[in-house]
């Protein structure tokens, strides 16, 4: 990893603070009444079943869906008015990965660059390519790449810009051992050296050593928080589902 | 960090994304000269006995042609932004959204030229007209832009929709009917060698079009984006 400058990762604490965040799809209310916080340097890991509100709040955060109500503050940017303030310093890993088919690995990053003008890029990409495995393939068009791959391609676009706010959405999905391995050494990097993380997964083996806390999202609201002291996984599934099978009733 | 990107830089940045897109995959220059040749050929065989309606015609049968041909690059030039949600990756981007609109409209405006340029000769030597004229070729530039400002915000509006194909020709080609009775007229004024007088209404009509569509599709692409 190149180093990254303090100012780089100099945040406001907390870099996330969200209050009485309200989101809802039609009828449907997704996010009801939020509260939720995150300090710089944290790795917080958002559990909850599917539909719980997991990437519902991590896009309204990476300010690609707007909300009813409540109040957001990302990196010292309140949204949605200050949201082009705020994308300078998150990076979004969502369920797509945001790359042109068409495009080989190195022309979609370089096309990331120009748009985040990023210095220096073509030294960084091609970091970036052999830090995900890609260097091989990189005059290949991504339309050739295995889902593990565009995945990978995408860790690298997200890591381009050297964001303080890491936002992940199931990151483990599509690698293989070799991929994981490689995602988790790169989020171990990033956690050492003072990056924010905040993902979402189901694959607690592989996020309980990278977790300073576990944070469960049950029906748009935070039921339970569980900082991680060495907790062990048959602790951490055992927690899991103690929540879920005694869930606070949520008026709905 | 970097601070918030260059509203030129982030134009030339999607632009520049476009043409290596085209290059690589030259599905909408494909698709637009198919089109374009077929269209020629099939009016070309129809009149082919009366060159005088081969010449009366030819004006009216190039913008059709154009703006049909226009709708498929558009299609696909939007399509390349709803494979793998690319059009979030760019909205992410600390960049004016109008950057990225102007981007993709002059990426599009490059297409449509390219076409143009191909399609124009060929024409000229099936039906005997001669398309070797300043005025022509203005009013050409000035009604792919009023056309192109308004069918790339069309195109982005349609991009989610199951029934896009459709949807765009529908919502497009009503708004910029002004624009292409314009185009018709004032080429064929140029052509036959009217007076100025008699064509600079629709000269105007055209400036008009472009200055105010343009603007208001510039201005809206951001709300519509937002959804």
């Amino acid at each position: 990893m190149h180093p990254i400058g303090d100012d780089a990762l100099a945040t406001p604490s907390p870099i996330v603070r969200v209050q009485g965040l309200n989101k809802r799809f039609g009828y449907h209310w997704v996010l009801r009444g939020l509260d939720w916080q995150v300090e710089p340097g944290e790795t917080v890991v958002l559990l909850g079943p599917n539909g719980a509100g997991k990437t519902t709040l991590l896009r309204v955060l990476a300010t690609l869906t707007r909300f009813q109500g409540g109040r957001v503050e990302v990196v010292g940017a309140v949204l949605p008015k200050e949201a082009t303030q705020a994308r300078q310093r998150i990076g979004y890993l969502g369920h797509a990965p945001f790359l042109y088919p068409d495009l080989n690995a190195e022309q979609n990053l370089r096309f990331y660059a120009r748009l985040y003008q990023v210095s220096h890029s073509e030294e960084r990409l091609r970091h970036l390519l052999e830090q995900v495995g890609l260097a091989a393939r990189r005059r290949d068009p991504v339309r050739t790449f295995s889902r593990g791959m565009q995945q990978r391609l995408a860790l690298a676009r997200v890591l381009l810009i050297r964001p303080p706010l890491l936002l992940l959405d199931e990151p483990f999905t599509g690698l293989d051992q070799d991929g994981a391995r490689m995602l988790s050494r790169i989020l171990a990097e990033l956690q050492h050296q003072g990056h924010t993380l905040v993902l979402t997964s189901h694959d607690f083996p592989r996020v309980l050593p990278l977790a300073t806390r576990f944070d469960l999202l049950h029906r748009g609201r935070l039921h339970a928080t569980l900082p991680n002291r060495h907790l062990t996984l048959s602790e951490l599934q055992d927690w899991y589902q103690g929540q879920l099978i005694n869930p606070i009733e949520v008026p709905s | 960090m970097n601070g918030p990107t260059s509203f030129w830089k982030a134009t030339w940045a999607v632009f520049l994304k476009d043409l290596t897109a085209e290059w690589r995959s030259r599905e909408i220059l494909t698709a637009q000269w198919t089109f374009a040749l077929l269209v020629i050929f099939i009016f070309d065989f129809a009149l082919e006995f009366d060159p005088r309606a081969q010449q009366r015609v030819a004006v009216g049968v190039l913008w059709t042609l154009f703006a049909f041909a226009g709708t498929l690059g558009l299609n696909r030039s939007m399509s390349m932004e709803r494979e793998n949600q690319c059009l979030e990756g760019l909205l992410l981007a600390p960049v004016d959204r109008g950057a990225l609109y102007l981007g993709k409209v002059l990426a599009n405006l490059v297409f449509l030229h390219i076409t143009a340029a191909i399609v124009i000769p060929l024409y000229s030597a099936l039906y005997n007209v001669s398309f070797l004229n300043g005025g022509f070729a203005a009013v050409l530039v000035l009604g792919f832009v009023g056309y192109i400002a308004v069918g790339t915000l069309i195109a982005t509006m349609t991009v989610q929709a199951r029934t896009r194909d459709i949807l765009l020709p529908l919502l497009l080609f009503p708004l910029v009917l002004p624009i292409l009775v314009a185009a018709v007229r004032a080429s064929e004024g140029f052509l036959t060698g009217l007076p100025w007088a008699e064509v600079r209404t629709w000269v105007n009509l055209l400036l008009v079009y472009d200055v105010l569509f343009g603007t208001a599709a510039f201005l809206a692409f951001d709300y519509v984006v937002e959804g």
